[in-house]
């Protein structure tokens, strides 16, 4: 029996609440893209980016709040400085929306056209984040690191295998749950919500409607902006701040997307835990967790690992590419982009 | 002076060559209207001049004695205009009810009591009320995309052949609820492809060929007239 617990401490520590975590942060990033292609119509390639400004501003609101000597005690003081960053990057993609989609949109343009567009912008906030915060690494986890260390886990418990709980993971999952509960009751109950949806299945008829598309444009890029720079900002604290690797999430992110749907929510939900729950249980090494269950004379040399974690985002291609064979239009079956 | 009165059309879409050619059409409050026609007699495009969605190069638009001529397709909606389009004219991932809600989108009120007068009118919503628009049959859907335009409480309403594509059973079914919307005080125009089922209820008939007027009386006249039979209704 302690043999079976210690094995399932190990798997939870080790792969379960992190796919648990990452799968969070995937889902809302994927989310903000999924909402913007069922009402824009296109994939915003510019999506991780905005996760990395979002996320270096937040880093300086943090910073400047640190130094004014404002702390939330346990809690990370980041949580606090997203707030301004959130409402600075509306501010930023309303005027790419005014200065670049726009001219698109009412030219009727192509959905490549916008996501080529997109691409541009990606590349000049790229440079922008860089002008911002430079390029190199940034920890801003301040507060408590551990609800509950492994040490401490241990001696409550007397099991020999340690599971820490850190108040990031348990913070990016309150929150996701929390934003996506709040998106789906917008969605579904509010008068605006009702309208977005509307626009997003019938243009012409939400027009004939008398729904403004303006507005319901700009409340889906806010929405949008404010799940990317929360996923950002919560990706940064659960790994700490790297400028490429929010470009290196645009591939996850994406793929949960497609995998999920294109234009569900409740899709890029389920996507994002599918390719995170994918990549932690392949490139997991089981040789520890299968010493517990099974005599260790069974088991063979090596650490018994499907594939070295070096190999994550092939995890993620090989995910993407079996789903656009078999199921293009995802599991809630969505659009086909 | 009749409710809703266009006369002389002459026009098209964008910069594109006329359509109409001096095309008059008229209906009253409690009447309908049925436009028919041959194919490509510019039928739809009569309907949608008087939505402003073409470009008007003579005649006039007048809506209860008011000059809308000019008047954008937006500003014609909050004048009372409502307009059914024949295809993709529900939202289809979106409950029978929520449909509703959006063609209300615009009124401020409560619109509830306009909710049940139209689960009144078409009982068949009410049953349906929690199901998606796009799970309907093609009548049913009809009805929700009718009920979506009288949600504005329109005192006109323009119906794109409501009856393309269904069952002639269904088609019967429609054209007495048209009738029940008739009653309530709404001017009606439809343009319909079964041209002698529509004319049977039509209080004014307009035949257009190339863009102009090429018979007008009232329906029970044009079902009456030998040469309307026999070129348009078949003999």
């Amino acid at each position: 029996m302690t043999d079976f617990l210690n094995a399932l401490v190990l798997l939870t520590n080790f792969v379960l609440l992190p796919a648990i975590t990452y799968g969070s942060q995937l889902a809302l990033g994927a989310l903000g893209v999924t909402l913007l292609y069922a009402v824009l119509r296109f994939s915003n390639f510019a999506q991780g980016e905005t996760m990395a400004m979002g996320t270096a501003l937040a880093i300086l609101c943090t910073t400047l709040l640190q130094s004014i000597g404002v702390s939330l005690g346990v809690l990370p003081t980041a949580l606090l400085g997203m707030l301004p960053a959130i409402v600075i990057m509306w501010g930023v993609v309303l005027l790419t929306d005014r200065w670049v989609y726009r001219y698109y949109r009412t030219k009727r343009s192509k959905s490549i056209v916008f996501v080529m567009a997109s691409v541009g912008v990606m590349f000049v906030m790229n440079g922008l984040v860089r002008f911002l915060l430079g390029a190199g690494d940034r920890n801003f986890e301040d507060g408590e690191r551990f609800i509950i260390s492994a040490a401490d886990f241990k001696l409550m418990t007397g099991l020999e295998e340690g599971l820490a709980l850190k108040t990031t993971q348990v913070i990016t999952i309150v929150l996701a749950a929390i934003l996506v509960i709040a998106l789906f009751w917008f969605l579904q109950k509010t008068k605006t919500g009702k309208s977005m949806r509307a626009y997003s299945d019938n243009e012409n008829l939400a027009l004939l409607s008398g729904i403004d598309p303006h507005r319901v444009v700009r409340i889906t890029w806010m929405i949008s902006a404010t799940l990317a720079v929360i996923a950002g900002v919560l990706y940064g604290l659960d790994k700490g701040y790297k400028p490429l690797s929010y470009f290196n999430l645009l591939l996850p992110i994406f793929a949960a997307v497609i995998v999920g749907g294109v234009g569900k929510p409740a899709g890029a939900i389920l996507g994002g835990f599918v390719i995170a729950f994918t990549e932690g249980l392949l490139t997991y090494a089981y040789k520890a967790f299968l010493n517990y269950l099974v005599p260790p004379a069974w088991l063979p040399e090596g650490l018994i690992q499907f594939l070295s974690t070096e190999y994550k985002v092939a995890i993620t291609f090989v995910i993407l590419v079996i789903v656009l064979l078999v199921r293009p239009t995802g599991i809630l079956r969505g659009k086909v982009i | 002076m009749t409710y809703l009165k266009a006369v002389g059309l002459v026009g098209g879409y964008g910069s594109g060559p006329d359509i109409l050619h001096g095309c008059d059409l008229a209906v009253d409050r409690g009447e309908i209207g049925v436009i028919v026609g041959p194919n490509g007699a510019g039928k739809s495009t009569a309907m949608k001049s008087l939505l402003g969605m073409l470009n008007l190069r003579e005649g006039s638009v007048t809506l209860d004695g008011k000059d809308i001529t000019h008047l954008a397709p937006q500003a014609r909606i909050a004048e009372g205009i409502a307009f059914v389009p024949q295809t993709e004219n529900v939202f289809t991932t979106m409950t029978v009810e929520e449909n509703l809600e959006m063609g209300a989108f615009l009124r401020q009120d409560d619109y509830w009591d306009t909710i049940d007068q139209i689960y009144q009118l078409f009982p068949i919503l009410k049953e349906k009320r929690h199901q998606y628009a796009g799970e309907l049959s093609g009548g049913q859907r009809q009805q929700v995309a009718v009920g979506r335009a009288m949600m504005t409480k329109p005192s006109v309403i323009m119906l794109d052949e409501p009856t393309a594509g269904v069952s002639p059973i269904v088609m019967d079914e429609l054209f007495d609820r048209i009738l029940e919307v008739k009653a309530t005080g709404v001017a009606v125009l439809m343009v319909e492809q079964n041209a002698r089922q529509a004319l049977e209820i039509a209080d004014r008939g307009f035949v257009l060929v190339l863009g102009q007027n090429r018979y007008t009386g009232t329906g029970a006249e044009l079902l009456a007239d030998p040469e309307v039979r026999k070129s348009f209704l078949g003999g």
